[in-house]
């Protein structure tokens, strides 16, 4: 039994064994779908749907459901997480879509985004990226000193919180035609670089931060735009460009090892 | 040296190095504006600047090959990187909305980068070599006065403005997008000064193409007369 509003849709969705297997779209019809219902919600029924049936159902990330998690990458119809903006997938909702039409779901596509399964893609480079210098490496807590000690500017510390809202999702690597993950990098090495504490290390964590998005396969940046647009959280190109400077002035400034 | 070649084979290096050629070509092509531009309002003044461009040893031995250089670097890094890009992503979307969060310009630099390559290809051919075979081989007695009547008769040819014409559309549509990448790809971004930085670019990349048009345009049709 169909509802009044329920959505029929049919699905393009990337199937994909597993690391070797070539992968190719499937079709599929779900149907009475609820325009209130999250995209994930949506997914939910299709994969119950494939269990029903003896598939095997699509395989993506997902965890916390409420646009903090950064997992939910899929490629929906020609954009990260979909149209609208400044959402995740799980954010996005079936009223965006229309009856009868036909929804594209692949994963993010980048070279150092392999694809592990279905829409499941590996994101560790980013971890690899963090693990090189997106960290202090003194202690910050738990031996709080008074703030009166260290005075920043109100608009400094709100720019730094603005980019250390970067949840890693890899919107901007997917969106991007280049694949490059400049704006995750500049937003973690600006989280940093715009504090005091994170001043020390500011050149060396540039470097080396740049050095393995480099390694990683990502591409170069060729100031689109697109990540900035298709970003859940906003980050601005504003991060890129302190990074260039960042990252130029410690090359040209830095010593001699 | 080392530091150098990490830093000049890094993402941003290259990028901060072709927009460092890119911002000098933009300065590059203004003077040449400039020069031609005073053949439509005096020939003797288009005579003697063509003239000293043409034969004072610094512009000559010192400008020009820094010149070439430049436009030779620019375009080979620029296929450089778009290799590089290109090598990102392997597997292509199924479908893919590009149109929905950046410009046609910013994302096929690659193809008006690669029209205004076949004008610089064809500007060589065409004034370039014949200049110099001039010059330097065929070594006629020095004529101050010849720029002038052989510019004019240069646009004489419909198919020359055409070319012309649509190449300078090309270059707007690089530099439209170009002019202000140049300024982000070098970290120069603030809240004062991008907003202006856009418009100068926006001002640049359709005055200047389209001021060499005009001339081109002015010359045919002010002689077909
Ligand atoms: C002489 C005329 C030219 C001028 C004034 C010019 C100017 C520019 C500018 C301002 C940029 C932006 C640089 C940046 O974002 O850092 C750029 C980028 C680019 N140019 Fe040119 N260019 C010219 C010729 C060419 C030619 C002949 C090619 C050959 C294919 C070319 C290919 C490119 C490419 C591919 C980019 C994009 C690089 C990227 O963003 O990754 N350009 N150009
Ligand atoms: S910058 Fe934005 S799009 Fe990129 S990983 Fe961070 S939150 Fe996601
Ligand atoms: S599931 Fe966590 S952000 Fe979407």
């Amino acid at each position: 039994m169909s509802t009044a509003n329920g959505l029929n849709l049919t699905l393009k969705v990337w199937r994909q064994k597993n690391n070797k297997d070539k992968g190719k779209l499937e079709s599929y019809q779900v149907t009475d779908i609820s325009p209130d219902s999250s995209f994930l919600e949506m997914m939910d029924i299709l994969n119950e749907q494939l269990i029903d049936e003896g598939q095997d159902p699509v395989a993506f990330d997902h965890d916390c459901r409420e646009g903090i998690c950064g997992t939910c990458s899929m490629y929906i119809n020609g954009e990260a997480h979909g149209p609208g903006r400044g959402i995740t997938t799980c954010q996005l909702h079936m009223r965006e879509f229309k009856n009868g039409d036909t929804i594209y779901i692949e994963p993010w596509r980048a070279k150092a985004f392999p694809v592990l399964k279905d829409l499941v893609v590996d994101r560790s480079g980013f971890d690899r990226i963090m693990a090189a210098g997106g960290f202090i490496s003194v202690n910050t807590s738990g031996n709080t000193q008074d703030a009166n000690n260290i005075p920043i500017p109100k608009l400094e510390a709100d720019k730094a919180f603005d980019a250390a809202t970067c949840i890693g999702c890899g919107a901007c690597v997917a969106s991007c035609k280049n694949a490059s993950a400049m704006l995750f990098v500049s937003a973690k090495v600006s989280q940093f670089a715009l504090l005091p504490q994170g001043r020390p290390e500011a050149a060396e964590r540039v470097q080396n931060m740049v050095k393995q998005m480099d390694e990683e396969g990502f591409g170069n940046c060729s100031n689109t735009g697109a990540c900035e647009v298709e970003c859940p959280k906003g980050i601005s190109l504003e991060n890129i460009a302190r990074m260039n400077r960042e990252y130029l002035s410690a090359s040209f400034k830095a010593e001699e090892a | 040296m080392s530091w150098f070649k990490e830093t000049f084979g890094s993402s941003i290096g290259r990028k901060f190095a072709m927009a460092l050629s890119a911002l000098f070509l933009i300065i590059f092509l203004l003077q040449h504006l400039i020069i031609n531009l005073t053949s439509v309002f005096s020939e003797e003044t288009f005579n003697s600047l063509s003239h000293f461009m043409g034969t004072n040893p610094v512009v000559q031995f010192a400008l020009q090959p820094v010149l070439i250089i430049g436009v030779i670097f620019h375009f080979v890094m620029g296929f450089i990187l778009e290799i590089r890009n290109k090598n990102a992503r392997e597997v292509k979307y199924a479908k893919n909305e590009g149109g929905a969060n950046s410009s046609w310009m910013s994302r096929n630099m690659i193809w008006s980068g690669l029209f205004i390559l076949f004008f610089l290809g064809f500007h060589f051919a065409d004034f370039w070599i014949p200049e110099i075979i001039h010059k330097y081989i065929e070594v006629h007695p020095d004529d101050p006065n010849r720029y002038y009547a052989e510019t004019v008769h240069m646009f004489e040819n419909p198919i020359r403005v055409g070319i012309y014409t649509l190449s300078f559309v090309f270059l707007a549509l690089h530099l439209k997008h170009g002019f202000q990448s140049a300024f982000q790809s070098m970290g120069a971004r603030h809240s004062k000064y991008t907003p202006m930085i856009k418009k100068i670019g926006d001002a640049y990349s359709i005055v200047v193409p389209a001021l060499y048009i005009f001339i081109a345009v002015y010359h045919h049709f002010t002689q077909a007369i």
